[in-house]
């Protein structure tokens, strides 16, 4: 089984044992994989490369050839535990409509995305004028999938507009956990954001 | 000799025969009192019989599914691209059935057979069957084979339905569903479509209300139209364009009906070699086999209700240029599926070929399956 990244491994340790689990743009199958092997989860993965479906089937993780930006119509309301989605937001057409979408099928959402807002990226506009290429962004500004890039201040804004309840955060950066700068400045120090969130409960 | 045989091929096969002296109630409510089912086997069964698989064949398939008959065949059965040592279902590692369903033409009790009651070929008198009772034979005959359960039961089209119905009927019998090209139940379309080929049979002179074995001459015309027709829906509008375009026979407008196009010479030698091998009673019995398929037809309409039973692990197929039973009805399908918590994976995969997409050597398509029966395969390891 190929290791997880350090997004993936904190997410499985956020997940409750034997949850049903949707995971959207699951790739390789990796994830669900571990999820399914290691925390008794079962679920499907959506994905839209048939490279990675064909590996998926390999790992015995049930995918569903789906294309994200097409909507999730085909799942019932709170049909999930978890609605998950790792480095995907950031390429999808309508990141806000995807949101509500994962809230209405499933309990709790968890998305992580390359956090714009981190020093280097902040670096390279402010210096060298041009737009941020780094581990977690290595494209061009004309060939790049991902099209809605945000910071945490973003993503948390977004939610606030769209009555999303932020349950947990972290971030980490491509080879490590988070550690005391990242702790004390998320938006600055971190390259990978991670969100657990829910539909904001009115009492 | 005329040829030698393919090393990936499973090679000269022979077919084999069942006679089943027990009666098996249909769904339409008649009763067979007996019946044959012609099956051929490739590979071995392993020693706890788990490394089974069923294939199902379509509209105008057969049980010779892989490898020949004999050193003239010219061509080999009709889905050995897929099936034999080292192909996607590994005739190295499964055991693989194939049965000619009931009211075929190919051996298996149908409308050729004699009738007990006349002495004469059953022809249109041979009660309509459904899925469900083919379904129902082909577990007889896995009785018979010693079988207990399936590693997996594979089809495409009306294969891919036989599929399905295995899963509902005999959830524990079935480990493995591959549904190819199929579709939940067939569309207004498609009944359309098979009833135009029921009236190019039944409108030919020689056909005589069905009662045409005694005959001299059967409905030829009409069933070679019927199968005109029919095979231009398993083709894409792509395909044909890339194959033919307009080219003409003989490179230039006679300003006349014959053939021309060549299209239309490609159509008539399809419906006319179609003609030599298959029986129109029982073209006209399978299209019905077809439009009466409805799974949810007991749940009222409820697809997911139907799949309730299934524990089956789904492998739901489609193919990008299918229109006759197009990638849309396979996610109706896998929705269901969904809904009814079952375990499914769903591919669309790329192609020209139309629905015939299922029988072609696709590598992405073969990929999957290979993946897939790779992991059967380890699970089933005795």
């Amino acid at each position: 089984m190929t290791e997880l990244r350090t997004d993936q491994a904190l997410i499985a340790e956020w997940i409750k044992p034997g949850s049903r689990v949707l995971d959207l743009g699951c790739g390789d199958g990796t994830m669900m994989a571990h999820l399914q092997q290691k925390c008794d989860v079962w679920g499907y993965g959506l994905e839209i490369d048939e490279e990675n479906i064909v590996k998926c089937i390999a790992s015995g993780v049930n995918v569903i050839q789906t294309d994200l930006d097409a909507g999730l119509s085909e799942f019932d309301e709170e049909s999930f535990d978890y609605v998950i989605m790792t480095q995907t937001l950031q390429a999808i057409r309508y990141p806000d409509r995807l949101l509500n979408d994962m809230l209405r099928i499933g309990r709790e959402g968890i998305v992580t995305f390359p956090n714009m807002g981190h020093w280097k990226c902040r670096l390279q506009i402010a210096l060298k004028g041009m737009m941020p290429k780094s581990r977690t962004l290595p494209y061009e500004w004309y060939n790049t999938p991902n099209i809605h890039m945000c910071t945490l201040k973003d993503f948390e804004s977004l939610c606030r507009k769209v009555n999303i309840e932020i349950l947990q955060c972290t971030t980490v950066d491509y080879a490590h956990r988070s550690n005391l700068g990242m702790r004390l400045f998320p938006n600055l120090l971190g390259e990978i954001a991670i969100y657990r969130f829910r539909r904001y409960q009115a009492n | 000799m005329s040829r030698t045989i393919p090393s990936d091929s499973v090679g000269l096969v022979n077919p084999q025969a069942l006679h089943f002296e027990r009666s098996l109630r249909l769904e339409s409510g008649s009763e067979l009192s007996n019946f044959d089912l012609v099956y051929e086997t490739y590979g071995k069964l392993n020693k706890n019989c788990s490394n089974a698989v069923l294939v199902c064949h379509a509209l105008s398939g057969d049980h010779h599914v892989a490898g020949y008959h004999n050193m003239e065949d010219k061509k080999p059965g009709w889905w050995d691209n897929c099936i034999g040592p080292g192909k996607p279902v590994d005739t190295n590692r499964f055991f693989v059935v194939c049965p000619n369903n009931l009211g075929g033409c190919s051996g298996s009790t149908g409308p050729l057979t004699t009738n007990p009651a006349t002495g004469k070929p059953y022809g249109p008198d041979f009660p309509i069957v459904t899925v469900c009772d083919w379904v129902k034979s082909q577990s007889l005959l896995a009785d018979a084979l010693g079988i207990n359960c399936w590693a997996a039961v594979i089809g495409g089209s009306l294969g891919g339905m036989q599929s399905l119905q295995w899963a509902i009927d005999y959830p524990d019998r079935i480990k493995n569903a591959f549904v190819i090209a199929a579709a939940p139940k067939l569309s207004t379309q498609n009944i359309a479509f098979n009833e135009v080929a029921r009236q190019a049979i039944r409108s030919d002179p020689h056909f005589n209300n069905g009662y045409y074995y005694e005959n001299d001459s059967k409905p030829s015309l009409g069933l070679m139209l019927a199968r005109m027709l029919g095979h231009i829906t398993y083709l894409s509008d792509d395909m044909l364009d890339e194959k033919f375009g307009r080219e003409l026979s003989d490179g230039k407008i006679k300003f006349g009906y014959d053939v021309e196009f060549q299209v239309e010479s490609y159509l008539r030698y399809q419906g006319r070699s179609f003609v030599d091998r298959f029986d129109a009673n029982s073209y006209m019995l399978i299209t019905k086999v077809l439009d009466y398929f409805d799974p949810a037809r007991s749940t009222n309409g409820n697809l997911a209700a139907a799949f309730a039973p299934a524990n089956a692990r789904f492998y739901v197929i489609s193919f990008s240029s299918d229109w006759r039973f197009a990638p849309i009805r396979s996610r109706e399908i896998v929705r269901a599926l969904l809904d009814a918590d079952k375990d499914v994976s769903y591919i669309k995969v790329h192609s020209i070929q139309g629905h015939d997409s299922f029988l072609m050597p696709i590598p992405r398509y073969h990929e999957v399956l290979r993946t897939a029966f790779n992991r059967i395969a380890g699970e089933t390891a005795p």
